[in-house]
């Protein structure tokens, strides 16, 4: 095996003291000293026609400095997915939800903005509200936006093989419905930006975003700027999840105002305006009829699906294709059938949240499997080892499997969990259960049809041979793509981590898509290594003209040149390099001779040693509508076990323990790839016991808030044993793959299924409350008392 | 009208004036540009906020600036020395205990609390000391495991 001396390890990673020691700026620790402040009046009807807006006494308050509505934003339709633009900066016409925006003010406090947001007068004229996807679809039901007829978003028909006649053939078939509520990413640092128009006319929005290029694409379409114009900067981000994916108003507004006022205009969002942007996971409802033959052979699937969208697209219509062929793995599965709908309401809009579109199907289905395999006489380990795919498999939806370490995931969770020893012998009230899960290493297209490159990555050696500058537009926010790409560059140029500085997130550094369907490790990665290695080498290639060797006679490790044949003398290269840096602490003496005096020799020779890299996807398979989403260059799989506890009297759960294992190709950072499996059964977690957005017969949100939205503290969480599977990804840098998103999808089901073993109730609604467990162990004793009393 | 109050922060003292209901996370964000005291929620649930007033954690968003009055307050600012960070910063940085390290300020300074009573605590001492800390990104073990490495002395600085 190739020794690594920095990818593969555990080394801390690089922002890790600035956010120790608060020294880390986030966008709402940024200040500029002319800003203004922003605040934007948001709707307080879920739907109404707009009869007039008079903005005449806020203008007149003193220390506003502008107000704009539709008439100054103009209306160009934006949104993520250029096929379903249906957004406009504010509304004109009508409103659509609470919290959608009308009107916004610059002022010079935050104070006057929010008094003067307060003195703009708008008549409304309310219509009738869709508060559900079977009032909104519901024969001559009012249209939210005119352009979609039957209020559908989008709808999705795929048929992969022949379902019908493969389901008659079937020994067993089940059909089941399952749904989950509307859920928040609740990442803990809320939205903000400041605008900044110069007087030069270029624009500098500094936002906590997960996608900087797509926010500097969106922004300058809205505003009819020149992209070359709009910079986008990313400071430290407090995590996103889904929710930070795409561009939010705010920042057009903060844009706006500060075209409007020549000053830069700073915004930030409350945790009720993060609730009311929201864009997480949305309300699916599933049904699925699964065959399978007498031996435990899954056969086929035939899959519908109802989103419940809110009131705009955003990233839904990427969505509702992942919710589909996302389970095209990790199963074989020569027949498959989705029939699915996104439906509009009168509510927030949802988007992507870890795990985009797939986690929900995958609950359903692999309690779903558990069923099945229950009534075959299957153990649901070995139902699953039947029926997984391997390497080199090609799903009937075309996903191809090019590394695949499925069998090791639940082979490794089966024998840490003590799952042969415990399976069947828990008491009542306590149960352990399993789940599988599959997930996308990237999106194989970008979300408007494109043949950019995913990414770009630059290195830039100093002067003095001593240092490298990694210069990328990814994402770091959160989960540690920094270190991650400051490793790869340490390995592949060959010099120790402390030698390699990063700089991300900017668009002026380059294209990179950002953080989102589990991409960058691969994608970025892939970029970077080139990078490394270009800038590598350039200088290999000075150092043998000048030593009249070849450059495959030389290698870089660990900051020192190693040359693979005897008798190399450098002495003239050494001399020259400490004569031109006396009185240097660092002067090289009888060491070898070290990466440092090569870069030198190379920036002597030819000036600033730059190293390019770039990533684009080879060419993926489908031809079928829809293939764009669920194709990627590579997949994670992953196998969980959990073990929990449910107090018969109150309903309660308690998880115990959750054993898990992720197929992430090859671990740049052991820790950072434990951290995304840990943080992804947190999120799983909260999703399966509590998480739920709620509504009144308004539609005003009853819960935006972390008192009443409950996200799991230490006190829910259980230690997770996390096993890193590496199965060698060939498309990946070093092998890598994905963590971040595919990690929480085993955790939803394996709780159901150990909820199964625990109380003998399936459940098919999320989240699984106290009250709805009683309700279902009360109901359950009573049937079996009524059984009973009939014998 | 503005209040004049006299406050310690990190062992320095302040004379501030400062607007009757302005909280105390605002005065130290703003007025002291202590900016490592972040604003998760501004009402007291996710602990991002949590500052030490008199060696107890408390969230500085539902707090007055004028209740400071006459106390001693510790932010993350005031943990690191000449010699570099505090045993606790240093743990979080080698455990893997930090992601997006919005939560981090409030999880270092409550397990400051709980380790100067305690300064063995079990792993559900630590778990019930930071469950007003919400993390969204780590699934809390690594922080509990950076906090019980302090207590077991691996760290030292």
């Amino acid at each position: 095996m190739t020794q690594y001396h920095t990818i593969n390890s555990r080394a801390p990673r690089i922002d890790a003291p600035d956010k120790a020691s608060g020294k880390a700026q986030f966008i709402d620790d940024l200040n500029m000293s002319d800003q203004l402040h922003g605040a934007i009046l948001q709707s307080p009807l879920a739907h109404a026609r707009i009869v007039k807006i008079d903005t005449s006494r806020a203008r007149k308050l003193p220390g506003v400095k502008a107000v704009v509505t539709a008439e100054d934003a103009g209306l160009v339709q934006y949104g993520v997915s250029p096929a379903r633009y249906d957004e406009t900066l504010f509304c004109h016409d009508k409103v659509r939800y609470i919290g959608d925006e009308i009107a916004a003010v610059a002022a010079v406090d935050r104070e006057t903005a929010l008094a003067a947001v307060s003195l703009i007068d708008v008549e409304y004229e309310e219509l009738p509200l869709l508060l559900s996807v079977e009032e909104a679809m519901k024969e001559g039901a009012p249209l939210i936006h005119e352009d979609y007829p039957g209020n559908i978003c989008a709808e999705v028909h795929q048929e992969f093989g022949d379902v019908e006649a493969a389901l008659a053939e079937c020994d067993i078939v089940r059909t089941d419905t399952f749904m989950n509520k509307m859920q928040n990413c609740a990442f803990l640092e809320p939205q903000g930006c400041i605008g900044h128009y110069d007087h030069r006319g270029y624009l500098t929005l500094y936002s906590s975003t997960q996608t900087p290029h797509y926010v500097q694409r969106t922004v300058a379409m809205t505003l009819k700027m020149p992209i070359g114009k709009v910079r986008v900067v990313k400071p430290y981000v407090g995590g996103g999840f889904g929710a930070k994916a795409s561009a939010n108003a705010m920042e057009m507004v903060a844009c706006l105002l500060s075209m409007k006022t020549g000053k830069p205009v700073k915004m930030v969002f409350t945790r009720e305006q993060v609730f009311l942007q929201a864009r997480g996971r949305h309300k699916f409802v599933h049904t699925l009829t699964t065959g399978a033959k007498k031996d435990g052979t899954v056969v086929a699937l035939k899959h519908n699906c109802i989103l419940e969208g809110g009131a705009y697209a955003s990233f839904g219509i990427a969505t509702v294709y992942y919710a589909g062929s996302l389970l095209g793995g990790p199963y074989k599965l020569q027949h498959m059938k989705y029939d699915a709908y996104r439906v509009y309401t009168n509510k927030p809009a949802c988007g992507a949240q870890r795990g985009h579109g797939g986690v929900i199907a995958r609950a359903a289905w692999e309690q779903q499997l558990d069923v099945i395999a229950e009534e075959l006489g299957m153990d649901p380990v070995e139902f699953r080892f039947k029926n997984m795919m391997n390497n080199g498999d090609t799903s009937c939806n075309d996903l191809y499997m090019s590394s695949f370490g499925m069998r090791e995931c639940v082979e490794a969770v089966r024998d840490k969990s003590g799952w042969e020893r415990k399976r069947g012998t828990l008491p009542r009230g306590k149960g352990i259960g399993m789940a599988c899960g599959f997930f996308v290493s990237g999106a194989g297209f970008p979300i408007y049809r494109s043949e950019t490159f995913h990414c770009t990555a630059t290195v830039k050696l100093s002067e003095d041979g001593g240092a490298a500058h990694l210069y990328t537009a990814s994402a770091e926010i959160g989960q540690g793509s920094d270190t991650t790409f400051a490793m790869i560059t340490a390995e592949a140029l060959g010099v120790p981590l402390n030698a390699v500085k990063v700089s991300s997130g900017d668009t002026d550094f380059g294209v990179d898509l950002g953080a989102y369907s589990s991409r960058q490790t691969l994608m970025t990665g892939f970029a970077v290594k080139h990078a490394a290695e270009d800038a590598k080498r350039q200088v290999l290639e000075v150092l043998a003209d000048k030593l009249r060797i070849s450059v495959s006679d030389i290698d870089v490790k660990d900051g020192t040149v190693i040359f693979k044949g005897p008798g190399i003398t450098f002495r003239t290269i050494r001399n020259r390099y400490r004569k031109e840096h006396r009185g240097w602490t660092d002067m090289p003496d009888d060491a070898p001779l070290s990466f440092a005096e090569a870069a030198r020799l190379a920036f002597i020779v030819k000036g600033t040693v730059i190293g390019q890299g770039e990533y684009r996807p080879r060419w993926l398979g489908g031809k079928f509508k829809g293939a764009a989403v669920g194709t990627s260059p590579a997949y994670g799989c992953s196998a969980q076990v959990v073990e929990l506890r449910v107090d018969m009297e109150t309903g309660q759960i308690t998880i115990d323990n959750m054993t898990d294992a992720h197929d992430c190709g090859f671990a740049i950072n052991r820790t950072s790839v434990e951290g995304q499996m840990q943080g992804s059964l947190l999120m799983g977690l909260g999703e399966a016991l509590f998480e739920e957005v709620k509504f009144d017969q308004k539609g005003r949100m009853l819960n935006p808030n972390f008192g009443e939205y409950k996200i799991p503290t230490a006190l829910d969480m259980p230690n997770v044993t996390p096993i890193i599977v590496e199965s060698n990804e060939p498309y990946g840098p070093y092998g890598a793959k994905e963590v971040g998103e595919g990690a929480i999808m085993p955790t939803i089901p394996a709780i159901l299924n150990a909820l199964y073993d625990a109380t003998g109730i399936r459940f098919h609604e999320l989240p699984l409350t106290p009250e709805r467990v009683y309700k279902a162990i009360k109901e359950k004793q009573c049937e079996a008392k009524a059984e009973r009393g009939r014998k | 009208m503005k209040i004049v109050i006299n406050v310690t922060v990190n062992q320095k003292n302040y004379e501030l004036a400062v607007e009757p209901n302005m909280t105390l996370v605002d005065m130290l964000r703003e007025e002291l540009r202590l900016t490592g005291t972040k604003k998760g929620c501004g009402l007291g649930e996710c602990g991002a906020c949590t500052i030490l007033l008199d060696g107890q954690p408390v969230s500085s968003c539902v707090m007055l600036a004028v209740e400071a009055h006459n106390r001693k307050i510790v932010t993350i600012e005031g943990l690191e020395t000449e010699k570099g960070l505090h045993p606790i910063q240093q743990a979080f940085v080698e455990k893997g205990a930090i992601q997006c390290g919005f939560c981090t300020s409030g999880m270092v300074l409550s397990a400051k609390a709980l380790l100067d009573d305690h300064p063995h605590p079990d792993e559900q001492d630590i778990r019930k000391a930071i469950s007003g800390n919400l993390c969204r990104c780590t699934g809390y073990q690594k922080i509990v495991e950076a906090v019980q490495s302090v207590s077991e002395g691996e760290q030292t600085s």
